[in-house]
């Protein structure tokens, strides 16, 4: 069963994932040392109770702040599958995209869920239905050329596959 | 077709006549810099394409200031990747741990000019644009990318202008004005855009005050700041260009977003307060705040311009026994530079510890983390929850003199008043 996270706006990749982790993972790539501080900042008990295939839900301009592609790395490391949000910052889109983590912008989402809802996710048609109210929210289409680079799991294995 | 700034760049990136907002197009980067605590993530993701040489060893900047000296295991391994890498590639301007923070470094040695394209590993990369370039952060797999082919994909990002008129009152800074800029707009009020700042007032505004604010632009969600080239770019990039360049300019015709304007004459002190870099209030109503820590440094704020207002100061005072200054000039440069005119003993006779350049204290993973419950007057950019520490610390954002008066207080205080 996956469930909903609930986060508010401005979720900062900082909030995602510390500096303070950084340096360990870029020395030696492993994304357990992301995932298991996830959302510390925000939530210190978060990376204790996210199972595979959980859903964050944000608010506006989720993925602020540094450019670090660690922050989608450590919520793919953890588990989480796809992040709707009524909007995202730049970079943290791209790097997402690049790094194989479906994120969708998804206008009135942050007001439907509950953190532990019970959710369905279909990543190819952008949607997600809260089990507990039977409500469905449809995100905006994302382009091809991105989709299809997310689907391949992300932009290093589509680089390979174009050779 | 009239074009902005940011456009025509683009477009001559592209090499097209014109683009417009929207548009998804292939631009060739004239720099890339990757730094210490993101680029070996790049290195390692370039070397996962099964590409063996870089696009071009002349294009690229590497800047080792994250972490340096290196504090932990991981960080000197982080930097012998650079420099293996950067050996191995022939990379010709590799800046290891004692030149200074990226952000400073890359437009002081004349990479940042007029009319070009510069990507970044690290989302302050928008403080290039001072000098007139479009300057962006990316992710490690898009610079991998970049690493290998010498392009980006980019969309054509909407403008927002912002017309500044009149002269910053005594002890009043562009760290100020960016924030309350900031504070009106929104932590995503420039999402995806560029942001352009025009007007009279921009003559009364030096590039070390330029540099400040093109920073703080990704802190409003903004792809690039930019600033139309001047008299003082001119003169800022004289002997210290690496290439050539052409200067372009907005057409007076080009459409805008947004246009905001600001009447800079009347501008109080502005704070930060936390968690949000949006949080902005007029310093008289921020109230009395304890501080534990004071952070004169960063790529925002820790230029000759920024050292000689808290030295003025700072002169002749002492720090508060329940504050902890911390110093770091933004390069090896302005730290040279400080010295000769004796800003640095005016700060060890007040009571601060000077910290080599680098990032030091801005981002909680090198020296000068804050514990539980303590709070930090900063000079940076950023005051997320957990910055510079403990998740139960805070941070207050100001500019230099702010950060100067607080630390000889102990309390937020208005340099106005200092
Ligand atoms: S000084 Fe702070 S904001 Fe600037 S590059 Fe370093 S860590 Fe990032």
């Amino acid at each position: 069963m996956a469930r909903a996270w609930v986060f508010g706006d401005d979720i900062s990749t900082d909030d995602i994932i510390a500096g303070r982790y950084l340096s360990k993972f870029e020395a030696e790539h492993d994304p357990r040392w992301l995932a298991d501080h996830v959302m510390e900042n925000v939530d210190p008990e978060f990376a204790s109770k996210v199972k595979e295939g959980d859903v964050i839900i944000g608010g506006k301009n989720f993925g602020c702040g540094s450019s670090r592609e660690e922050a989608p790395i450590a919520l793919k490391g953890a588990g989480i599958k796809a992040v709707f949000a009524e909007s995202f910052a730049r970079i943290f889109y791209r790097n997402s995209i690049n790094r194989g983590l479906y994120v969708f912008v998804s206008p009135g989402v942050s007001r439907g869920f509950k953190s532990g809802d019970e959710v369905e996710v279909d990543v190819e048609k952008g949607e997600i239905l809260n089990v507990r109210t039977g409500e469905t929210f449809r995100a905006e289409p994302m382009p091809e050329f991105m989709l299809k680079i997310i689907r391949v799991g992300g932009l290093l294995e589509h680089l390979k596959g174009r050779k | 077709m009239a074009m902005t700034i940011t456009e025509k760049i683009f477009a001559r990136a592209a090499g097209r006549d014109e683009v417009s907002p929207g548009e998804i197009v292939e631009a060739r980067i004239d720099v890339a810099m990757i730094h210490d605590l993101t680029g070996p993530l790049v290195i390692h993701t370039f070397r996962e394409t099964g590409a063996e040489r870089v696009w071009d060893p002349e294009r690229i900047v590497i800047v080792g200031d994250h972490q340096v000296p290196a504090n932990s295991v991981e960080a000197a391994l982080n930097h012998i990747t650079l420099r293996k890498f950067a050996s191995e590639q022939g990379i010709k301007y590799f800046y290891d741990i004692f030149e200074g923070i990226c952000h400073q470094v890359v437009p002081e040695k004349g990479f940042a000019l007029p009319g070009s394209l510069i990507v970044g590993a690290d989302s302050h990369t928008t403080t290039y644009g001072a000098l007139g370039c479009v300057s962006a952060g990316v992710g490690a797999s898009d610079m991998a990318s970049v690493f290998v082919t010498g392009k980006l994909w980019f969309r054509v990002p909407e403008s927002i202008k912002i017309v500044l008129d009149g002269k910053l009152p005594e002890r009043v800074m562009t760290k100020d004005l960016i924030l309350k800029i900031i504070g009106d707009l929104g932590a995503d009020g420039a999402n995806y855009c560029a942001v352009e700042f025009a007007g009279d007032g921009l003559s009364n505004i030096s590039v070390d005050g330029r540099l400040t604010m093109c920073n703080m632009g990704v802190e409003m969600g903004a792809k690039n700041a930019i600033i139309p080239p001047d008299e003082l770019t001119r003169r800022y990039l004289e002997g210290r260009a690496k290439w050539s360049y052409t200067p372009v300019y907005s057409d007076p015709d080009a459409e805008y977003k947004e246009v905001h304007e600001y009447d800079i004459s009347g501008l109080e002190p502005q704070v930060a307060c936390p968690h949000s870099v949006d949080n902005v209030k007029p310093i008289s109503e921020v109230g009395e705040v304890e501080v534990d820590q004071a952070f004169l440094g960063s790529c925002t704020n820790a230029r000759m311009e920024d050292l000689r207002i808290a030295a003025e100061i700072l002169k002749g005072r002492k720090v508060d026994k329940r504050v902890r200054l911390i110093v770091s000039p933004a390069s090896r440069d302005v730290y040279r530079r400080a010295l000769d005119e004796g800003l640095i003993k005016i700060f060890v006779d007040a009571g601060a510890m000077i910290e080599p350049p680098g990032c030091v204290a801005c981002m909680g993973a090198h020296v000068g983390v804050l514990g539980p419950g303590e709070v930090c007057i900063s000079a940076s950019n950023r005051n997320f929850r957990g910055r510079q520490g403990s998740r139960e610390s805070e941070v207050y954002l100001g500019s230099p003199a702010t950060v100067a008066a607080s630390a000889i207080n102990g309390v937020i205080t208005d340099p106005r008043d200092a």
